[in-house]
Formats: structure tokens, C-alpha cells, sequence
């Protein structure tokens, strides 16, 4: 029994607290190291509260895997990392260590030195992160020149071998196409090329590969991965897709309304869910292992409005263990040495068994689909 | 791939859409001309629903528009319940409309931002239903309690006011108030989260026993489609590679092409093995100049010869599921 795993005093650590390098069970100093980040946007004189005490580490090849629905602060985290949040209403607040070095606080022009060179970022939509009336070969030459100094020559050879690292036919028809000219794999493709062009130490992957299709998206993530063991770098996954994260990360945070709820290797996080947001997220894909018309158990509700978000537990409403301690006190992010979760009756617990048994017999919607879960599940080992 | 051929078509009572040989073609500059649906047939029997999978550019879309004769396809034959529709004039078309009804991919553009919820969803019957507004309010609110939107608070909103996911069911209040035979779902859950596409699933599932619907239903998520279809197309550029009921495509997958999409798959499955080696090509070619033959055979593993001058026809594997492939996959046998 899973139960027997969690000891609620014991291991905690507190959320604020500095002790949280054990998180990873690695002495090595961190190629990125996020403590405590909140980025808050003013709105009419409320505070959107995007990222709210984020805190992991990444290390020198290795990849982490930011999950969560839309509006969940994923994109948020890893433009606030980067210190490319423009928005005049964004306060960002708390410490982004890279190899030792403080980058919050630090003006864009000495954040500059970083982009590129340090840490790089591949954006969600190919379609739109080209400039559509420049030519393929300036957009990959364009930093070469500016931060390593290159000649035009120098810079235009890089160019040609960067795409055909990214497999790019023809890599020297290439460099005079315009972005409209390319399919959107291809585009995708010139993205990545750009981001590896200074060979940066951490590479920021935000949805890479959302608006592609299948097939495309996995040459892309093999494509990553593959540049990634060669350069050793340290990569950050964001996706909504499990899918994805699941073959291609070291370790996964899964993230929910500007939190971190559950932090754990990739394959413990699969065989072992201690959150019920991670456990309902995962309930509520279809899989192609299933046979069809297999009811999905869908996450009742719609995820908590970041401006006024519910006192206690921000799951609380579509949680199908929710119980009164949940709507009272914001549970604290639990850490042993390699998994960390925020809930007050973590998956597994006798306490959340009792949780949910207690919900179902007062006929609690969002507890519908654990049920049902639960009784196939009972059935099946009966 | 890139078959042709009728051999899969059932012979049943119960056809409700029959469609044959459909050919949606569109002229391209320079006299040139977009191949976007190449000869394809399939039909769909009363209740049940049908599944079109494939990448982006394979004219499952197109395919759906010409069910509904938007525009009317090229050539080939759409028969709803016996009738031909591509040879109804405009005026008789609009009135099999309500027949036949389409949900759209991106739920918020597909409303009108300026009207009220309660006028969105009776616009159909201002044409084909009751006009008097107390009827039509009725029968409005009845469907929009039944797709989960509380019909008062709605009847006044605008679509602004509602979720993405929310939209998504005012859209499909606004197909089923026509009370229609066949439902076309284009993309309908691919711009939602995957706890939304959960919800929106398991509704289509309810609506369809409680309505008796007949569903097309268009997506490129393999998941999700083998989720809601009793049987499921395979389309490559403009032709149908395979169709067969749904667990038996996904255990015996029989065309290269079906093969490659489910290893491209991520499954959420931290030990599901990754094909690795994929890291190159797989651009799908133009439908202005399609490949000779076999079109998908610019990118098959198995493409020879044969596969460039002669183009395979559909052909039985096994009971219910045909392949249109020279060199179908083994285990498929």
C-alpha cells in the first residue's frame, strides 16, 4: 500500500524555506535554480496572481516537464525565467539563479549576454515567432553576428550547418526563403535552429510542437532530444500533453493555477500520483489502449479564476477528495527526497479513500468519475 | 494508400450516409489544380458514428464541407437516407439542411459575438422551425439544458461571456436544435484542454444515445477518435488508406501509413518505447501534383514499382476492415 509512504510531519519542507536543494537528490550545483518565483499582474488593481512560489532546479542535461491547462501559469514560469515578460503590469518577484548567477533583477541589456548564448527559448507557434518579411538566413545569422562577432561568411556557413542539423533539405536554397515559403514543421524546425545557434546551456521549449501535426511532432521532440544528449543541455518541456512529457522528460512538474501541486521523477509520477489534479488529468485523456466509447472521467468545473482565487486549496471545487480542511487551509507543497505534492489527502492515503467514499455517498458531482474509476478498478481485480 | 475502390461499402438497411467516389477538387493559379478529396467512399449507418483521422491536408475537412454541400463537391455521389444531394438545386438543398448539421473547431469564432446566446442557437429555426418567439424559446432552452448551459442565464449573454468549452456545447445546442439526422463534427475538441475535451466527449457520447444521432466526426488526434467512433477512416492526401471498426484498427493497423500515425502517437505512458530514428522528410506532398500511384508511397518504407504506376483499390483483410495498400502490414492478416 502506497499509504505507508507518506508521513505527513516528517519530511515536509516548508514552501519558503532554502532547504529545498535535497529536492533533487543531487549535490552538483543546479544549471538553473528557481526559488520562490511570482510573477503578479496588475489588472485594475488586482493582482493575477500567473505564478505564485515556484521553486526546482535543473541540471546539466537533464529535462523537465512543466504540465497544466491553459491558464495554469506554465508559459508565464518560463518567460518570467527568461525575464522576457513585457507587459508594464507584471511584477516579478523572487530568485532565478542561473549556474550561481542572479538574473532577477538584472536589466534587459544585461540580460542580453544570457539570450542566446546561456539560455534560449523555442515558443509555441512557428507561425508567428519568424518575421514574416525577413529572410531564413538573417533571422539565423542575426545573433551569431551580434553576440559572437562572426564575419558574414563565418555566420552564413554556421547557418547552413545549424540547418542541416535540424534536418533542413537543401539547407542553402534555404537561407534566402521567406518563413511563409516553409511548411510548419519546417518553420518549427528554423525555430529550433535559431535557439541552438550560440549553443546555449538551457533550452526553454514552450509548447513546441502544439500546432503540429503527429507526425511532424515527433520528429520535432526526437529532434530535441537528440540535440540535447549531444550538447548536454539542460531543457524545460512545457506542454498541456502528458503524452509528451512521458517518454521525453527526467522529471515533471505539474502545475495548477500559478503553483506547483506535485513534483516527482517522470516514472514515479506516473506509477505513483500523489495529487488529484494529476490523477484527474491523467483519468481525463482518451488513450488508444483503451477500447472505445470508454467513459472518460472528465475534471468537473473550469480551472479558478488567478485574480480571486478561493481561500484554502485552489483544486478545492472540481477535487473528487475534496473534504472542509480543503476550503480552510492552503495545503503546503510536501517534500521527501524525490517527490513533492501540495494536498491534504494525497491519492493513496487512507484519509482519501475515506474522503471519497464519504463524497460518493452524499453524491458529490466532481467525486463521479473517481467512483466510477474506483469500481472498474475494483472490478477488474476482483 | 492513396486508394480507391468501393468494395468496403456495406450493403445494409440501415445506411443512413452513403457516400461514393467523391472528388472535391479546386483551381489553383496558373490553371493548375488542388486535388483535395480524390475519389473516396464510405458510408455511415444509422446511430453510428465514423471517425476521419489523418494529418493536416488530407481533406478530411474538405471531405465534411461536402457532405454538406459547401461548397458541392467536384464529383461523386452524397446520398442522405436514399436521396442524392448533389443534384439538388439550392432551394431543396437548404431544406435538407436540417438533416444534416456541422459543429465547428474553434468554438468562439464560430459564434456571432453580437448576438445573445438565446438568439445563436434559434437562428436555425428562424428559418426551418417555429417563428413565433415562445415556441422557439421552448424548444431553445430545452436543448440548452441538455448540453449543460443553464438556459436563463444564457438566453442574454453574449458568447464573450462563456469559456471556450462552453462555447463548444452552444455550438453544438445549435446543431441539435434542427433535430438532425447526421451531425458533422469538424475538429471539435482539438482547441480545448484535455479536462474540457473530456467533458465535451462524454456529452457527444450521451446526446447521441439520447437523440439518436448519426456522427462524422473529424479530428487528427488518434485518441480521441478511436474514443467516440464504432469505426474509423484513414485518410493520406485526398484518399482513404484503411477503415475498419475502431479496436480492430488500433490492435491490427494493416496500412503503413495508420502504422506510422499510431507510432507517432504519444502515449501518456512513461514506457512506451520512442521510435527514435524519426527525425526527417514526412512533408506531405502538394495536392496541386500528387504522387503517381500510391500517393502515399513518397514516404513508405515498402514503396516499390508497383506502387508508382498502379493504384491500389480497397481490399478485405479481415471481416469489416479493408486497406488500400500493395503491401499491407502482416499482422493485419
Amino acid at each position: 500500500m502506497v499509504e505507508a509512504r507518506w508521513s505527513p510531519g516528517g519530511t515536509s519542507t516548508c514552501w519558503e524555506g532554502v532547504a529545498l536543494s535535497s529536492v533533487d537528490g543531487s549535490s552538483s550545483t543546479p544549471l538553473l535554480s528557481v526559488r520562490n518565483l511570482r510573477t503578479h499582474f496588475d489588472v485594475g488593481g488586482h493582482a493575477v496572481k500567473a505564478v505564485d512560489g515556484v521553486s526546482f532546479d535543473v541540471h546539466e542535461g537533464m529535462t523537465l516537464g512543466v504540465v497544466g491547462e491553459s491558464g495554469s501559469g506554465k508559459t508565464v514560469l518560463s518567460r518570467s525565467i527568461m525575464g522576457i515578460n513585457t507587459a508594464s503590469n507584471a511584477s516579478t518577484t523572487g530568485s532565478v539563479r542561473y549556474n550561481g548567477t542572479e538574473l532577477i533583477g538584472k536589466s534587459k541589456r544585461e540580460l542580453r549576454d544570457f539570450w542566446g548564448e546561456e539560455m534560449a527559448m523555442v515558443f509555441q507557434d512557428p507561425m508567428t515567432s519568424l518575421n514574416p518579411v525577413v529572410r531564413i538566413g538573417r533571422q539565423l545569422t542575426e545573433h551569431l553576428r551580434a553576440h559572437k562577432k562572426m564575419s558574414k561568411a563565418a555566420a552564413t556557413e554556421l547557418a547552413i550547418q545549424l540547418l542541416t542539423w535540424v534536418r533542413i533539405p537543401e539547407p542553402e536554397q534555404r537561407l534566402s526563403n521567406y518563413p511563409h515559403q516553409m511548411s510548419g514543421g519546417m518553420r518549427q524546425r528554423v525555430c529550433i535552429a535559431i535557439a541552438l545557434a550560440c549553443s546555449p546551456n538551457l533550452l526553454f521549449a514552450d509548447e513546441p510542437t502544439t500546432a503540429l501535426d503527429v507526425t511532424v511532432q515527433h520528429q520535432i521532440l526526437n529532434l530535441l532530444s537528440q540535440q540535447q544528449s549531444e550538447r548536454k543541455m539542460g531543457m524545460v518541456l512545457v506542454t498541456h500533453d502528458l503524452g509528451v512529457v512521458a517518454t521525453r522528460t527526467d522529471e515533471i512538474a505539474v502545475m495548477y493555477a500559478g503553483k506547483i501541486v506535485e513534483k516527482a521523477s517522470t516514472s514515479t509520477l506516473f506509477s505513483d500520483m500523489r495529487h488529484p489534479y494529476t490523477q484527474s488529468l491523467f483519468w481525463s485523456i482518451p488513450k488508444t489502449s483503451e477500447p472505445k466509447h470508454t467513459r472518460l472521467s472528465a475534471i468537473v468545473g473550469r480551472p479558478p479564476n488567478l485574480a480571486a482565487l478561493p481561500v484554502g486549496c485552489s483544486f478545492a471545487d472540481r477535487c473528487p477528495y475534496v473534504q472542509p480542511i480543503c476550503r480552510e487551509v492552503e495545503p503546503e507543497l510536501t517534500t521527501d527526497s524525490t517527490h513533492s505534492f501540495a494536498c491534504h489527502l494525497p491519492v493513496g492515503s487512507a484519509d482519501a479513500d475515506a474522503a471519497l467514499s464519504s463524497n460518493i455517498a452524499q453524491g458529490l458531482a466532481q467525486s463521479e468519475a473517481a467512483a466510477i474509476r474506483r469500481d472498474a478498478q475494483t472490478g477488474a481485480s476482483a | 494508400m492513396a486508394g480507391s475502390g468501393t468494395s468496403h461499402l456495406r450493403q445494409h438497411e440501415d445506411v443512413v450516409l452513403r457516400v461514393e467516389n467523391l472528388t472535391v477538387e479546386f483551381p489553383a493559379k496558373g490553371g493548375k489544380v488542388v486535388h483535395a478529396v480524390s475519389g473516396i467512399s464510405f458510408d455511415v449507418l444509422r446511430g453510428e458514428t465514423l471517425g476521419l483521422v489523418g494529418e493536416s491536408g488530407c481533406g478530411k475537412s474538405t471531405t465534411g464541407r461536402a457532405l454538406l454541400q459547401l461548397p458541392a463537391p467536384t464529383g461523386g455521389s452524397v446520398q442522405l437516407d436514399g436521396e442524392e444531394l448533389t443534384s439538388l438545386n439550392r432551394s431543396a438543398m437548404t431544406s435538407r439542411r436540417t438533416d444534416i448539421q456541422m459543429i465547428f473547431q474553434d468554438p468562439i469564432s464560430s459564434l456571432n459575438p453580437r448576438r445573445t446566446i438565446g438568439k445563436i442557437v434559434a437562428e436555425p429555426l428562424d428559418v426551418w422551425g417555429p417563428k413565433a418567439e415562445d415556441e422557439q424559446w421552448k424548444l431553445v432552452s430545452e436543448i440548452l439544458d441538455a448540453v449543460g448551459i443553464d438556459p436563463d442565464s444564457a438566453r442574454y449573454k453574449r458568447p464573450h461571456e462563456y469559456s471556450g468549452g462552453q462555447c463548444q456545447r452552444i455550438s453544438i445546442a445549435r446543431a441539435l436544435v434542427m433535430e438532425p439526422k447526421v451531425i458533422i463534427c469538424d475538429e471539435p475538441v482539438s482547441a480545448l484542454d484535455v479536462s474540457v475535451q473530456a467533458q465535451i466527449l462524454n456529452m457527444l457520447e450521451d446526446l447521441k444515445a439520447k437523440y439518436g444521432l448519426t456522427l462524422v466526426f473529424i479530428a487528427h488526434d488518434l485518441a480521441v477518435v478511436k474514443n467516440i467512433s464504432d469505426r474509423v477512416a484513414v485518410m493520406y492526401l485526398g484518399k482513404m488508406c484503411e477503415i475498419s471498426e475502431s479496436d480492430e484498427l488500433y490492435a491490427r493497423p494493416a496500412h503503413p501509413y495508420t502504422r506510422l500515425l499510431m507510432d507517432s502517437h504519444p502515449e501518456p505512458n512513461p514506457n512506451a518505447e520512442i521510435d527514435e530514428s524519426v527525425v526527417l522528410g514526412g512533408e506531405i506532398p502538394s495536392p496541386i501534383n500528387p504522387p503517381s500511384g500510391c500517393r502515399f508511397r513518397t514516404r513508405c518504407p515498402f514503396a516499390d514499382e508497383r506502387c508508382a504506376t498502379e493504384e491500389p483499390t480497397m481490399t478485405m483483410v479481415s471481416e469489416g476492415h479493408y486497406v488500400a495498400c500493395h503491401h499491407p502490414l502482416a499482422e493485419a492478416s
